[in-house]
């Protein structure tokens, strides 16, 4: 039988006696969990910005015809030829079209499945951008602008103008920020290309975008989807790319195989595309969650000499606890929940730290040309890293704790009375 | 018989062994008040904390209101104490922190059969009977030895124990005080008719109880039997 009021009664008196050392003690689990907080706030929150740079820009399936020579070169159906040894010298790309076969159909087909979110079809288009006498190299991508709002945070990267400006413009162009500083253009003035097959297209410059990848902004244009067919000499079903953007990352892998068998497509999946953000982000995890382990650790051993001195000033209590009727797991239930209490306490406040301090460091000016949207340093405030942070703190208090407290229950009250 | 003890036995292993205790059997009546006389390191300590259901370390059988206690689990054994053991040391081992009336509760509260509110009652009317309801919100450290040895006899009856057990309660108390708490014992033993055994060096304590149980080497020399005069060679030298 445990009468849980006595014994949180004789904790509590216990650790108000001694406020300073349980101050002490829950201070160092403030710390270590404040820390835990912060770290994990500000490197979660920068991780999440350095991989959305990429990510959000990158399609979860990319779909595309890739231009590649016959896997199996017509000597292979040769009967006569079959069991010798072929050699073939200079072989060239199979000849075939650089957009995709039936682009519409798989395009409605597509954003039919009830697992996408949604499909934004491309056109891809080399072209010169003309400044005078000089030809700058560029691409241009012909895009459908609202379905890139949408899927894939475009808004974000324009630093001047609007998407819906391009919408309502089919001559209109969002120039690339490197492009228009080479060539010191603006919006709202005019920049004429030329296609690879010599035509001359003066479009309106109706906004800048910047993606943070200088190598992009130096050649990258948008422009409307027909705009894009019309630079190629093209039709309404000429399509390079089709984007897929899903609910859930999960079924990238399988749905890009599919893909692939049923329309004989190249399908990239996101995880073959970009396997690096992973591994770096797991690393930076790693390297936070052990500096924070650490802390903890070492809040831990804090806790523990704390209890163990606590006990030892405290053996005439336990004596007299023991002999009054309290059993040892009562005396331990007490010195437990000593630590838990310190746990609790100092935990609630490093939540309390940790969330002051990301507040500040989300408020701090962070300006990087790479970055356009970003304007102060970005912070994750996920509620399941509080619920990790407190957590973590009772785990490593009980542990602390229950070393001490298992030695308070095996002490014999009667060696103590004796000794006296 | 509210105590009994047949045939205890009880060896030290460390340093070497050593048989301490050798055959110990007797009882105590209700209401009976009994010493336990005895020079130091006769074992007159150790058989207290057997009987007391500290020690489980011995042979032989200790009973209780006629309940075995001897091979209970430690955990029934604490309830045992908590309820049917009251307790008085020599050293009065308060919780220094808590307050008189809360040292008093504290065993009750751990029973818990009674509210909080009638704990806190009976623990005054305890303290009131010894005469230091005056204290009652003091810390424990603040009180005087004689005050202590008193709230500490309060502690032992607050759940109305079958026995109340003392290691030498007066050894440490000048003879006003040790007068005085052989008194609330006397009156414990007459008026509740609650058993007492008293383990004392005391000669003029112990001859005031009905019974003294005389130990030496182990063993019982005199008065495992119900008497009230004491062996000759006790007798009070000048007063």
């Amino acid at each position: 039988m445990t009468n849980w009021r006595i014994l949180f009664d004789i904790s509590k008196t216990h650790l108000l006696s001694r406020i300073k050392q349980s101050t002490v003690a829950a201070l160092g689990v403030t710390f270590g969990i404040g820390t835990f907080i912060i770290l994990v706030s500000f490197m979660t929150g920068l991780n999440h910005m350095l991989d959305s740079l990429v990510l959000n820009r990158t399609p979860h399936i990319h779909l595309y015809n890739e231009i590649k020579p016959s896997e199996k070169q017509p000597i292979e159906f040769y009967e006569q030829a079959k069991n010798s040894f072929n050699v073939i010298h200079s072989i060239k790309p199979k000849q075939s079209q650089v957009k995709i076969h039936n682009a519409l159909p798989i395009l409605q087909h597509l954003r039919k499945d009830e697992r996408v979110k949604g499909v934004a079809p491309q056109v891809e288009a080399s072209v010169f951008y003309m400044a005078g006498a000089i030809e700058l190299n560029g691409v241009v991508n012909g895009i459908e602008v609202m379905e890139e709002v949408r899927l894939y945070n475009f808004k974000d990267y324009i630093i001047e103008g609007s998407p819906e400006a391009l919408v309502r413009n089919n001559n209109g162009i969002l120039l690339g920020a490197g492009i228009a500083e080479t060539m010191s253009l603006g919006v709202g003035d005019r920049v004429q290309l030329s296609t690879v097959k010599g035509g001359v297209f003066p479009l309106k410059i109706v906004g800048i975008f910047q993606s943070g990848i200088a190598d992009l902004d130096n050649i990258l244009s948008y422009v409307n989807l027909t705009t894009a067919q019309r630079l190629r000499g093209e039709g309404k079903s000429f399509i390079t790319d089709l984007n897929v953007k899903l609910w859930d990352l999960n079924h990238a892998i399988p749905m890009a195989k599919n893909i692939r068998q049923q329309f004989n497509l190249s399908a990239v999946d996101i995880n073959q595309a970009n396997a690096q953000f992973d591994t770096g982000t797991t690393i930076r995890n790693l390297i936070t969650y052990a500096v924070s382990i650490t802390l903890l650790i070492v809040a831990g051993f804090g806790i523990y000499n704390i209890l163990n001195m606590m006990i030892y000033e405290k053996m005439n209590d336990i004596a007299i606890l023991k002999a009054t009727g309290f059993s040892g797991k009562d005396v331990q239930l007490i010195f437990i929940s000593q630590a838990i209490i310190i746990g609790l306490v100092g935990g609630l406040l490093g939540l309390l730290l940790g969330y002051s301090v990301s507040v500040l460091i989300s408020h701090v000016p962070f300006n990087t040309d790479a970055l356009p949207t970003i304007e102060t340093y970005p912070v994750n405030f996920d509620p399941r890293f509080y619920g990790i942070g407190i957590v973590f703190a009772m785990i490593s208090t009980f542990l602390a704790g229950y070393l001490p407290a298992k030695r308070a229950k095996q002490i014999d009250p009667v060696e103590i009375i004796r000794s006296q | 018989m509210i105590l009994e003890s047949k045939n205890i036995n009880k060896y030290f292993r460390e340093p070497v062994l050593f048989h301490v205790l050798k055959d110990i059997s007797f009882g105590i009546d209700k209401g009976e008040f009994v010493s336990v006389m005895g020079k130091s390191g006769c074992g007159k300590s150790t058989l207290l904390y057997i009987l007391s259901t500290m020690d489980t370390d011995y042979e032989g059988d200790l009973f209780l209101n006629g309940e075995k206690l001897t091979g209970k689990d430690k955990e029934y054994l604490a309830h045992i104490r908590n309820e049917h053991i009251g307790f008085v040391f020599q050293f009065h081992y308060l919780l220094p922190e808590f307050t008189v009336l809360e040292n008093v509760m504290l065993p009750a509260r751990k029973l818990g059969k009674r509210t909080p509110r009638q704990i806190k009652d009976d623990a005054m009317e305890k303290l009131t009977l010894l005469g230091i309801e005056e204290q009652a919100n003091k810390k424990a450290f603040r009180i005087s030895g004689g005050q202590k040895q008193r709230v500490a006899i309060a502690r032992a009856l607050i759940n109305n124990p079958s026995i109340i057990m003392g290691d030498e309660p007066t050894g440490n108390l000048d003879s006003k005080n040790a007068e005085n708490v052989f008194g609330i014992f006397k009156n414990l033993s007459v008026e509740q008719n609650l058993s007492l055994l008293i383990v004392t060096h005391d000669l003029d304590f112990a001859q005031k109880t009905d019974r003294i149980i005389e130990m030496g080497d182990g063993k019982i020399i005199n008065g495992v039997d119900y008497q009230i005069t004491p062996a000759p060679h006790l007798k009070p030298s000048s007063h």
